[in-house]
């Protein structure tokens, strides 16, 4: 149990929230205790639930003259501890400030509270024919303002972009209580990009308390494609011969064996069980566009070794397509006791190869693995089976997931492709920056935050904390291209 | 093609000023310094990064190209077009020999803009020489990477005031397989109206554009698609378009070049109402850039715009006056903190 606030302090909380906003008791605590990553569990000192914006800057005005660490929380699903709470401060969590403020829909704009669930923009959106496209796979309970701090993906990121690729203005409130507006009502906004440092920032630079985000006309049309391989590796060279062929697919998503079973038994979605790997490839847009499309890639899918290519002839029949994909993740957990998610990125034509080194990595661990991921940004969602009742085999896991991580950065990849560093992958970023990068991120950091009160020991390691780890950075090119000229 | 990389020479000249307490001047091939507020800078403040060339990475099928900042763009914009592929925020150049770096640096965008997305959009990842003399490496060539502070696109449009790029990943695309540009002959005021209708269609869009007496939509995708489109759609088709389009983002008609009067360039939500502003318009990005000819002062300007939650920027100047508002105190002193976090000394001098 941390140390409770200080008196002053929880006065001056007191005087500024409603009775319903400031939680202090172990029982009502508990359920901010972690987020999506369970592993690590921690109380805060406090939980402030604002009711406004108003309220938020209060609590980090009375934060910042005292000296107490804010960790920002939208829904609690992020995967990598980006909102476990701190020993030393409270979480400020974002959920009540909920209101979709304004559809707009000539401008083709949303303006958003940060505790607004990403799905409810698109249902909001929808009347007007307009969706929002990025679409993490919690979509259903993650939060905008949570989206914005991680830079959440989705299945549609590989045509859509991320989430910095979709936002217009932000209002945000720095730790010392300002208010500030980036961005603006156009497509670019005066002064430096702060908006792109603000995504992706992990709750380490500010807190999100209103977001304009673009909204996209709904494509009159969608299909998808799902194609059998008989060798993954086979199945990770169609993608990268996808894209070189100049289709930019809606979504391209990769499913070994492994998640095929788990998914088929879960969901009964059609898959080819027999299949070492399948493909499932959208294409949207208007409908003489996506005939086009469609006929391409089924052709090329079939060069490029597919055994069986099916087209979906309805859309009950693509969404059957993307229910097992949908699935995935739960019907792994159905047939382990525990799985490990990880979450990295490699350039697509090293799919094949980055695939069999993991399974390789795999048997010298003793543990199976499912993939299951975005194939066509490269981006991997290996999932670790284990059981932590057994010992000794959490620990495996992780060490397997160091590994793999570090194959992703040694392909030229990167440790996290869309759930962020948070905890779990601090000491990863040791491994992909230098004591350079890591010190500008620290000066960039003191900038907006100077006293690191905000999601203090989060996504951006310490020089020490990397020494300690002892690990060498190791520079993707230069572990593998010795010849080449590097500084 | 040249390839030069000058990243240590260009280090040993940051450090040479930093011991001197001297200041530099980043300069591509100087092709956008008609965007500088003041007059030239000495030749010997200036640091040249235009010998720093070469393409270093290229894999079509990553859809990811890695060049030195001083690389000339229309250079890599051929290597593009060889593989079939484009740099889709279609920069303007505004001179031949225009840099990737001072590109990026002054982060503009073409017609395509709305559709694909913004120069910093594309950037995945750049190596930097800070004010420190440091040579510094962040992103990459992935597409998906959310590992650090997004420092990489915060130099798109920092003007060289925090680092000088020396090289730069950017995601890149396939060129549409067709496109077709269809002109429409609209009433002034009913096109901002048109557009908005367009706009929230699912047609393929690819520009969307009035040069003061037509409409001009170019449709990018399949040729079938096109065809179905331009059926419903209505139009005439230009003729010899690619032709037009160039030299509407490189602002080579007549229109953007009267030394008697300023170009205002207008950030604005795309159905926005015409600012009650004097002069003559064209309308760029579906409505949400606007280019204002007028010798309205810049304050009636900025009061205007910012009215309309937009945000103005004098573009090419007649006269000596204020290129954009003042950002509000704690922005300001934000972007200075952060200015100081990348350059302590103060170094670097917009050029």
């Amino acid at each position: 149990m941390p140390e409770a606030l200080p008196p002053e302090v929880l006065k001056r909380l007191t005087a500024c929230l409603p009775a319903d906003a400031l939680l202090t008791s172990v029982e009502e605590m508990t359920p901010y205790e972690c987020d999506g990553f369970s592993p690590y569990r921690r109380l805060p000192r406090a939980v402030v639930l604002p009711h406004n914006e108003q309220q938020v800057q209060a609590v980090l005005r009375i934060c910042h003259a005292a000296g107490i660490a804010v960790v920002a929380r939208g829904a609690g699903t992020g995967l990598s501890g980006g909102a476990l709470p701190v020993e030393t401060g409270i979480v400020l969590s974002l959920a009540r400030l909920n209101r979709i403020v304004a559809i707009d829909p000539l401008n083709r704009t949303a303006r958003v509270q940060p505790g607004v669930r990403n799905l409810a923009i698109s249902t909001a959106a929808q009347p007007y024919g307009l969706y929002y496209a990025p679409d993490p796979s919690s979509q259903l309970a993650c939060t905008i303002g949570g989206n914005v701090a991680e830079n959440s993906g989705g299945v549609h990121c590989l045509k859509y972009g991320l989430t910095t690729h979709n936002l217009l203005e932000l209002r945000w409130i720095s730790m010392a209580g300002d208010r500030m507006t980036v961005g603006g009502s156009g497509l670019d906004g005066p002064g430096y990009d702060l908006m792109a440092l603000l995504t992706g920032s992990e709750g380490l630079l500010g807190v999100i308390v209103e977001v304009v985000v673009r909204l996209l006309p709904t494509p009159p049309c969608a299909r998808a494609l799902l194609a059998s391989f008989d060798r993954i590796e086979t199945a990770g060279a169609a993608v990268a011969g996808i894209i070189a062929a100049g289709i930019v697919p809606a979504g391209l998503e990769l499913m070994d064996n492994a998640s095929i079973r788990a998914t088929e038994a879960f969901v009964q979605a059609g898959y080819p069980v027999e299949a070492a790997a399948i493909l499932i490839c959208e294409l949207d847009g208007r409908v003489e566009q996506v005939d086009a499309d469609c006929g391409r890639v089924e052709r090329l899918l079939t060069q490029l070794g597919a055994t069986e290519v099916r087209q979906s002839a309805s859309e009950a029949e693509r969404k059957r397509f993307w229910a097992g994909r949908k699935a995935a993740f739960p019907a792994v957990g159905r047939i382990t006791p525990d799985y490990y998610c990880m979450d990295g990125t490699i350039p697509r034509h090293r799919l094949a190869e980055v695939l069999a080194r993991i399974a390789t990595l795999a048997a010298e661990h003793g543990l199976a693995v499912a993939n299951v991921f975005h194939a066509g940004d490269g981006n991997l969602h290996p999932l670790i089976l284990f059981d932590a009742n057994q010992p000794g085999q959490l620990e495996q896991a992780e060490a397997l997931g160091a590994r793999i991580l570090q194959t992703c950065i040694e392909a030229g990849g990167s440790i996290t492709g869309e759930h962020g560093v948070g905890v779990e992958k601090i000491d990863a970023m040791c491994l992909q920056f230098g004591p350079d990068e890591l010190s500008q991120f620290h000066a960039v950091k003191r900038a907006f935050d100077p006293d690191g009160l905000l999601n203090p020991g989060k996504a951006v390691p310490s020089l020490n904390r990397c020494a300690e780890f002892g690990a060498m950075h190791v520079h993707a090119n230069t572990a593998l291209h010795p010849g080449l000229e590097h500084f | 093609m040249t390839s030069h990389d000058q990243s240590l020479q260009l280090r040993d000249q940051v450090l040479a000023a930093l011991a001197a307490a001297e200041t530099l001047h980043i300069r591509g091939s100087g092709s956008k310094a008609f965007l500088r507020e003041d007059a030239a800078p000495p030749a010997s403040r200036i640091l040249s990064v235009s010998d720093h060339t070469g393409v270093t990475g290229y894999e079509p099928s990553e859809l990811v190209i890695t060049v030195r900042a001083g690389t000339p763009l229309r250079q890599v914009e051929t290597v593009l077009a060889e593989h079939g592929q484009m740099l889709a925020f279609e920069p303007p150049g505004f001179a031949a020999g225009a840099s990737m770096g001072g590109t990026l640096a002054c982060g503009l965008s073409g017609p395509r803009r709305p559709y694909t997305g913004s120069a910093r959009d594309f950037m995945l990842g750049c190596r930097l020489l800070n004010g420190q003399g440091q040579i510094l490496s962040f992103g990459g060539q992935v597409i998906k990477n959310v590992a650090g502070f997004d420092i990489t696109r915060l130099m798109a449009g920092s003007y060289g005031t925090l680092g000088v790029l020396l090289e730069v990943s950017l995601k890149v695309l396939p060129r549409p397989e067709a496109e077709r540009t269809l002109v429409f002959d609209l009433a002034a005021d009913t096109v901002l109206a048109r557009m908005s209708d367009w706009s929230r269609g699912a047609w393929p869009l690819s520009a969307l554009a009035y040069d003061g007496e037509r409409v001009l939509m170019r449709l990018s995708g399949a040729e079938a698609a096109l065809k179905a489109s331009h059926r419903h759609l209505g139009g005439e088709v230009l003729a010899e378009a690619d032709r037009f389009w160039q030299q509407w983002r490189e602002q080579e008609l007549p229109w953007f070049h009267d030394p008697a009067v300023s170009l205002w360039r207008l950030s604005l939500a795309p159905a926005s109402p015409p600012p009650e502003l004097p002069g003559h318009w064209h309308l760029d990005w579906g409505g949400a850039l606007r280019w204002l000819k007028t010798t309205a002062p810049a304050e009636r300007i900025f009061a205007e715009t910012a009215r309309l939650g937009g945000h103005a920027r004098c573009f090419r100047s007649a006269v000596r006056q204020p290129r954009q508002p003042p950002l509000p105190a704690p922005l300001a002193a934000l972007q200075q903190r952060l200015r100081t976090a990348f350059d302590p000394h103060g170094v670097f001098q917009p050029d």
